[in-house]
């Protein structure tokens, strides 16, 4: 017979599912009002969403006063881990979402922000990668991860292009297959250390001395593919660029910004402490890498004819740079890698909105692409303020100072510098240097071209509204003065990633 | 306003700029010249307020950047840094003033003022990452201005000068962060200040490889040997503004950093490599001043001269006493004067006939007989007549050089005799003889606005030809403390005789106490 079980409120501590709960609310609450009264207006739902991601944000700062005061906390079944980097990172997930968001009050009408369910499932989508950072169990990580990713594929196909479903669809395939290959490895784990704990896992490993070293390399080989596959590192990044030119430019910036730093989280937790208790070969594996998807990508980048298909090439490099973070594996690099994503995230953002203020309905004759590079010769005589922001964008970028990126690059070398990685620091410096010609090469068309005749610089700003010029200007300031933030943010993430023990 | 000169003389012009943009544009020009003769005459203070007893910083200011890394905005002039200060700020109102017609002429005075902000943050940088951030932002004005004004395979020559740079920089960031990581081990914490780090000796291992970074960095900037092949394009595609700032200021930035960072940083490295240096330095002097002579394109002889006349200035350098730097320093200030002289004046003819081939001149002397002595004149001082300028930083410099090696200094007198050589050849074939081509037969000789420009450049140059002293003074004091700071740090029996002990000279320590 079953005796009852007795689990008292207390312990489940549930103030911790506070941040990942009210996303979800925010989503009922949108689907229940399209079932009341159907046919509303985009902007409702725009700003329904913003509030409540506001209302998450609030939840994440008491829980990051709450764990400046008492450290890391448990909860629900010790299933919930909320330390330094959960918070960060869903810092990161919330803030970056609140930029994206307005970024759907264009001024043509775009099919899928019609539709209630976008915004609902965008919302779910946070709540997984949410509950996928702030766990260190397997089992929870797995279900966050295809909660968002579910979402995140639907959201793609809901731009309704034929490249669209396209990429919906081999994006579908791959994280499928990335799926597969994490459960693999998660149970490879279970197997040998019968935890799906990472803590637990890392205990047992260390007690028996890593004795069954084959079978952890067997391990770490399926969870190195599937995270390869969700960070888009070489060679696993296949899908990447055809899926950011099916996905409409602003989803594109979102994509290679939130899922990715969720995939940096997870994989922080299981690699690092594989790494420190002296697995070489997961170290050489990876330092070759962080290498390849540095340089191969960047030299993919040069020969895109497409910017949207340059930035998603050159997404995948710095995704390569920041991958270097886990390698080194010491309380500064993983700082700077917080520290980069969040610089990382406002250029990117920027730049990225850019383009998707300069979609148009239909492609003139003259152009390729969306977005070819000769749609933007000539842009600093037409749309000189749009040509300087964009500009400004791709400095940043490249790494040029003192705008917001090079200080990420700056603090992330230093750490290869101070963690012995000294070859390393160097490929990561001249892997700047060769992603410097693909951003100049924008500029170089938008400064120093003529414009193509009969374009008057409408187009550029063709879409702009009063909510997508403030995220642009926003993240224009921001990359420039970045360097008044840098030291706030430094000792606040350094407080928040030394107290969780990385 | 004295204490924070420096930062005003750095932001005035970018805020400058940034109010540009509300001028109307046929007033650009008059604004621009308003603002450059402003930045200029604060420069002057600065030289005025000087206190020429003093060797260390002056005018010193800190404030905390990203204080948990050691970064802080320090800023500060010596003797060494107070002439090319100044000259930058006198070359971009030169520079402003002789602006002949362009197209988008807003733009580009507003891309000056940009590009002016970033060289006199270079030259008063007394942190790493400070300097780092205005040396890689001196890049994008220049960019831009050889990629929208520039010849006809503009956008290559820019891109070529962008990358090279870019590239080179990278490198030695990464040897400053090297630099702080062994202040950090030595001293638990972190420090990119310059002060900081004169403090720290290195073991020579280190010493080498990090003079190794920093030097690819410089090099490519100066640019040495191997690295000069960005230059020829850039001066051959940008427009005459973009090849007098970057001849006069831009490349001394180089030259200049290395006498800031390499030498006393690492002093055993810089005896360890003074002689593969010096021969880099005099292969550059002679194969550019045959290549030289070889040119058609009478500012492609220019370029060359001017590569050439940086060899002499490394080698001065590298001679690593009180003569040789102080020459060099000389050398690098009468450099921008020549060099930017000579480049404005290739612009004038430029702009009357729209070739520069030397073979499209001819008795060019007859049909105007200034434009021809200004010139002459600029020519004699180009090949180091003595009573002209350059005659004083390249006597130094070899003198400097000559108490290292007789016969490597012997070689390089020899180089600037074969540079007497092809000046002489091009100011024979453009000005003497008689008039071949009937277009020249009715050029109009310089004009008011482009005798304001080259009147003081004149002046400057015999000025300072026939009595040097009140720059060089300074610019020795400063110089003997450097020298006596890398004979002190110095850890080698070698590098202990190579580099001479300046007595009599005490460090200022105050100075270097302000820094915190």
């Amino acid at each position: 017979m079953l005796s009852p079980v007795n689990v008292s409120l207390e312990s489940l501590n549930l103030i911790t599912l506070a941040p990942m709960l009210i996303p979800v609310i925010g989503a009922l609450l949108i689907l229940v009002i399209d079932v009341i009264k159907g046919g509303l207006d985009k902007s409702l739902y725009v700003v329904l969403s913003i509030l409540f991601l506001v209302l998450d944000f609030g939840a994440l700062l008491g829980a990051a006063g709450v764990f400046t005061k008492d450290g890391n906390m448990l909860g629900l079944f010790n299933v919930m881990l909320i330390d330094g980097l959960a918070i960060l990172s869903q810092f990161i997930i919330v803030g970056a979402s609140m930029l994206f968001i307005p970024l759907a009050m264009t001024n043509k009408r775009f099919h899928e922000f019609s539709y209630p369910e976008f915004f609902a499932l965008f919302l779910f989508m946070i709540s997984g990668f949410q509950f996928m950072v702030s766990t260190d169990n397997l089992i929870l990580v797995f279900v966050g991860l295809e909660t968002a990713s579910l979402a995140l594929y639907t959201l793609i196909a809901m731009h309704n292009r034929d490249k669209s479903f396209e990429a919906a669809v081999k994006y579908f395939t791959m994280g499928a297959l990335a799926a597969g290959l994490y459960s693999f490895g998660a149970m490879v784990f279970y197997a040998l250390t019968g935890s799906i704990e990472i803590n637990q896992i890392a205990t047992v490993l260390a007690a028996n001395n890593y004795v069954d070293i084959g079978y952890v390399l067997v391990g770490v080989v399926f969870m190195l593919a599937s995270f390869s596959f969700k960070l888009s590192l070489v060679p696993f990044h296949t899908w990447a660029p055809d899926v950011y030119e099916g996905s409409s430019a602003a989803m594109a910036g979102y994509m290679s910004i939130v899922p990715k730093i969720a995939a940096f989280v997870v994989s922080m937790r299981l690699f690092e402490f594989l790494i420190h208790s002296g697995v070489v070969w997961l170290e050489i594996v990876l330092w070759i890498l962080v290498v390849v998807t540095m340089t191969a990508a960047n030299i993919w980048a040069l020969v895109q004819t497409d910017v949207k298909r340059m930035l998603a090439y050159s997404s995948i490099s710095h995704a390569g740079f920041v991958m270097a973070a886990i390698l080194i594996g010491t309380t500064q690099s993983n700082t700077a890698l917080f520290l980069y994503w969040i610089l990382f995230s406002f250029t990117n953002l920027g730049s990225f909105s850019m383009l998707w203020m300069s979609r148009q309905k239909h492609i003139p004759d003259h152009q390729v692409s969306d977005h070819s590079y000769d749609k933007f010769a000539g842009m600093i005589k037409t749309a000189p303020v749009a040509a300087s922001i964009m500009a400004l964008f791709m400095l940043s970028l490249a790494g040029l100072p003192p705008f917001a990126l090079f200080w990420g690059k700056l603090y992330m070398i230093s750490s290869a510098v101070t963690g012995g990685y000294t070859v390393l620091a160097l490929i990561m410096a001249l892997n700047s240097a060769i992603a410097g010609y693909y951003y100049i090469k924008l500029i170089v068309y938008m400064f120093m071209k003529e414009p193509v005749i009969g374009n008057d610089g409408h187009m550029y700003v063709s879409n702009a509204t009063l909510a997508l010029k403030s995220i642009i200007g926003f993240a224009a300031v921001g990359t420039i003065f970045a360097f008044v933030l840098i030291n706030p943010l430094l000792e606040f993430i350094t407080a928040f990633v030394y107290n969780s023990g990385y | 306003m004295l204490d924070h000169i420096l930062s005003i003389l750095i932001f005035f012009p970018a805020l400058a700029a940034v109010f540009g943009f509300m001028i109307h544009k046929d007033s650009m020009r008059a604004y621009g010249v308003a603002v450059a003769v402003i930045e200029f005459a604060l420069s002057l203070w600065l030289w005025f307020s000087f206190d020429n007893g003093v060797s260390g910083m002056q005018f010193m200011e800190n404030i905390p950047l990203i204080p948990s890394f050691g970064i802080n905005y320090i800023l500060g002039v010596d003797g060494i840094s107070l002439f090319i200060l100044i000259l930058a700020a006198f070359f971009t109102m030169i520079g402003i003033a002789s602006l002949t017609d362009t197209p988008n002429v807003k733009n580009m005075i507003i891309t000056l003022l940009f590009l002016q902000m970033t060289m006199i943050g270079v030259f008063v940088a007394l942190d790493g990452i400070v300097f780092y951030v205005f040396w890689e932002l001196s890049l994008v004005p220049m960019l831009y201005i050889i990629g929208a004004w520039g010849g006809p395979m503009r956008v290559y020559a820019s891109v070529k000068f962008f990358l090279y740079t870019f590239t080179g920089s990278l490198v030695m960031l990464v040897g400053m962060l090297f630099m702080a990581y062994f202040f950090y081990q030595a001293t638990g914490v972190w420090s990119f200040a310059i002060l900081d780090w004169y403090r720290l000796i290195l073991p020579e291992s280190f010493q080498l490889w990090l003079f190794a970074a920093f030097f690819v960095g410089f090099a490519i900037k100066v640019p040495m040997f191997p690295f000069h092949t960005w230059l020829p394009y850039a001066h051959g595609q940008a427009p005459t503004i973009g090849s007098v700032i970057l001849a006069a200021i831009l490349l001394k930035m180089g030259t200049y950093a290395f006498i800031r960072f390499s030498l006393p940083l690492f002093p055993d490295a810089s005896v360890y490599f003074m002689y593969p240096i010096a021969i880099l330095a005099i292969i550059m002097i002679i194969y550019t001043a045959m290549v030289a002579y070889a040119q058609k394109d009478v500012k492609q002889v220019v370029a060359y001269s001017s590569v050439s006349h940086m060899g002499v200035i490394i080698l001065g350098t590298f001679a690593l006493n009180v003569e040789g730097i102080s020459g060099s320093i000389f050398l690098m200030i009468a450099h921008g004067v020549v060099s930017g002289a000579l480049f404005l004046l290739v612009g004038v003819i430029y702009d009357r006939r729209h070739t520069k081939m030397m073979d499209q001149f001819g008795g060019l002397a007859h049909v105007m007989p200034k434009y021809a002595t200004i010139f002459g004149i600029m020519m004699m001082a180009s090949v180091g007549m003595p009573l002209t300028i350059n005659f004083v930083g390249e006597f130094l410099s070899l003198l400097g050089f000559y108490e290292q090696s007789h016969i490597l200094t012997l070689l390089a007198g020899m180089a600037i005799i074969v540079g007497a050589i092809y000046m002489l050849a091009a100011y024979k074939k453009m000005f003497f003889g008689e008039v071949t081509i009937e277009e020249n037969r009715n050029l109009p000789d310089v004009n008011k606005r482009e005798l304001i420009a080259l009147i003081p450049l004149v002046l400057i140059t015999i000025w300072l030809g026939v009595y040097p002293n009140p720059v060089l003074a300074p610019i020795n004091k400063s110089v003997e403390s450097v020298v006596q700071l890398m004979h002190n740090k110095a850890s080698t029996d070698e590098a202990k005789l190579r580099i001479p002990n300046v007595t009599g000279v005490v460090i200022s320590k105050t100075t270097a106490k302000e820094a915190h």
